[in-house]
């Protein structure tokens, strides 16, 4: 079992170290694809988090048995029968849920973060440790498509929380925020449209590299990181 | 030589039974889930259907008809559901399809009731640009309810077109490829409704 010197340093490395759509860039087609609103953003991410926990057990669990120059078709294997199994389990008892998610389950089998967090730590770790970093690792991307959602939303329509109304019934209609009156009818396509979201995530990573040097230089001086400057990923 | 070929006899099994086991346990969750499911799918089906429709008391989906295949072609539909209450045809709901949206196929399902009248349009999908041409959609706007109550006769068959065109119905400014391919849908579709529904009303009301 882990420790909770352990446990801490999985959530902060899914969370933020090495976070899914900030620092190891992966799964950025459903990224870019869904977070036109905060809504469907946090929606989607949820989804991938419940597949990348119980997809992180399963690998972990099973991989004494797989030989490792067969993992990569296991693994896969494995994932598209448990997006499966997660689909057809919310269709069956979730029905409401699944109407607005239901569009976007598929698109988790093509989110190649699953997949690198099968082959990076689930096959080298304990079934708890991996469903753990599947977990945080799925709310980690999260958080990303929520902020990216409500910079595209705010941008693009004035509006956060928009279609919140689909996931909690016509009741929640009202929570929606107009930052700009609605009555403007004020839009900027750009933000809404796919292009917005490069330029978003762009924008998101680039503050996530200037908050980490900041906190950088203050632990080791300003004279150590006069030298560093670059942050990139090859 | 005899050792690789072991292995990979070995890696081949090792794969058959996983794809076997994974094979079993999504057959075994569909197996489980495919009573619930398909009750789950028709219920939202009925539920989008009653939305365009008065009150009824027939199983519409089993009492549907199945458009003869020039008639679909001219309405871009398959189907078409006869309410009936108290054994009487009220209405009828009938999917149309739009083909010259702005970036691909509209589809709606239209309700109109016995006299010709629409009860209510709805927009099952499309791929109109987001906060411009999607406006059309119920979910986003009122705009589908300027049909309510209207007929071919009221307005006039000639003004069944958005204003810009000279016809009597609104849209916004800056899309109007969208609102003007969803009319001309509907037209399509009342002019199905009127020339068949003495045939559909006989057939359903013997029964």
């Amino acid at each position: 079992m882990m420790d909770r010197q352990q446990a801490r340093e999985i959530a902060g490395n899914g969370l933020w170290r090495q976070n899914a759509g900030l620092v190891q860039i992966l799964g950025l087609c459903p990224v870019l694809v869904i977070s036109s609103n905060i809504v469907n953003g946090v929606s989607l991410g949820l989804a991938t988090s419940l597949v990348m926990l119980v997809s992180g057990a399963a690998v972990a669990a099973l991989r004494q048995f797989v030989p490792n120059e067969l993992r990569s078709p296991i693994f896969i294997l494995i994932i598209a029968a448990l997006v499966t199994v997660v689909d057809l389990m919310l269709n069956a008892y979730v029905h409401g849920l699944y109407l607005v998610l239901g569009i976007f389950i598929p698109l988790i089998t093509t989110n190649c973060i699953v997949l690198a967090r099968a082959e990076a730590f689930a096959s080298r770790n304990g079934v708890a440790q991996s469903a753990l970093d599947g977990l945080m690792m799925g709310l980690g991307l999260t958080g990303v498509l929520a902020v990216l959602g409500a910079l595209r939303e705010l941008i693009g329509h004035g509006t956060l929380l928009s279609g919140i109304d689909l996931v909690f019934g016509a009741a929640a209609a009202d929570w929606v925020i107009h930052v700009i009156p609605a009555e403007a009818h004020y839009q900027f396509l750009l933000a809404i449209l796919p292009p917005g979201a490069f330029f978003g995530l762009a924008f998101l990573i680039a503050g996530k590299s200037a908050l980490d040097r900041r906190a950088a230089r203050r632990v080791a001086g300003p004279e150590v990181m006069a030298g560093s400057t670059t942050v990139g990923r090859g | 030589m005899k050792h690789a070929a072991a292995n990979s006899v070995r890696g081949a099994l090792t794969l058959l039974v996983f794809a076997l086991v994974f094979t079993a346990l999504m057959s075994g969750t569909w197996w489980l889930t495919r009573d619930i499911v398909a009750r789950n799918e028709q219920a939202s089906r009925v539920a989008l259907l009653a939305q365009v429709l008065p009150a009824f008391d027939n199983d519409l989906l089993a009492d549907a008809i199945v458009l003869p295949a020039a008639d679909a072609a001219r309405v871009g539909g398959e189907r078409v559901y006869p309410a009936r209450r108290n054994g009487r045809v009220v209405a009828f709901a009938i999917e149309a399809t739009a083909p010259d949206g702005y970036s691909g196929a509209i589809r709606l399902l239209v309700g109109v009731d016995r006299d010709g009248r629409v009860r209510g349009v709805r927009v099952i999908a499309h791929k109109e640009t987001p906060g411009l041409g999607d406006y059309i959609d119920a979910a986003k706007s009122t705009w589908s309810d300027q049909f309510d109550g209207k007929s071919l006769d009221r307005p006039a068959a000639s003004a069944w077109a958005v204003k810009k065109d000279g016809g009597a119905f609104d849209y916004m400014a800056g899309a109007t490829v969208s609102p003007r391919a969803v009319v001309k849908a509907m037209k399509r579709a009342l002019e199905l409704v009127r020339e068949q529904q003495a045939q559909w009303i006989a057939t359903k009301e013997q029964q």
